[in-house]
């Protein structure tokens, strides 16, 4: 019986068990973070370096630069769109099959 | 950190969170596939403070358009598969 209470309610492990399993927990969380920022980062650049930086020189210019602010806001609400529709369009697949 | 191993219960629940977090990270990974290829196809003007006109929805239907043609893909594979097996 007590057997069967340890395994049906996990909250009940000893703190320092639940401290380790929280620490591995956050560990993988802010890898994950990382990682999708690094990859927004790298394809802002990218993407808004060919858009922005046609001629390249031997500084940016104050039209670059903007451009390049413009671009990067740009691309993360392009982000949000695409993510938005490619979510509600996976729970609509699930709906109907 | 002691190294003494998880309990069996706190394993099964750290997969059952692996899995899941692996499952968003794939969820987001197409994400960044589709908004850089969306952005190629729809953005051609100069970045503005705004999009421009009908930039915004060419991106939502880039989505779904795309979509629409992996299914497609998987129909019209299958269409010949059958054909050739007859």
């Amino acid at each position: 019986m007590s057997d069967f209470f340890k395994t049906s309610v996990p909250s009940s492990t000893s703190p320092d068990l639940a401290a380790r399993k929280e620490a591995v927990m956050n560990s993988v969380r802010s890898e994950i973070a990382l990682a999708n920022a690094q990859e927004l980062m790298n394809k802002t650049n990218e993407k808004c370096f060919a858009k922005c930086v046609t001629k390249p020189s031997s500084s940016l210019s104050s039209t670059e630069e903007t451009c390049l602010t413009r671009c990067l806001q740009r691309y993360m609400e392009a982000f949000n769109i695409v993510s938005k529709t490619y979510t509600a369009r996976i729970s609509k697949e699930r709906e109907t099959s | 950190m002691d190294n003494t191993k998880f309990d069996e219960s706190t394993q099964k629940e750290l997969q059952t969170f692996l899995d899941r977090e692996q499952a968003q990270a794939r969820l987001h990974s197409s994400i960044h596939n589709l908004t850089s290829m969306c952005w190629d196809k729809c953005i051609t003007s100069t970045p503005g403070n705004y999009f421009a006109r009908g930039e915004e929805s060419c991106l939502a239907n880039c989505v779904e358009r795309f979509l629409d043609t992996s299914l497609f893909m998987v129909k019209v594979i299958e269409q010949q598969r059958q054909s050739i097996g007859q």
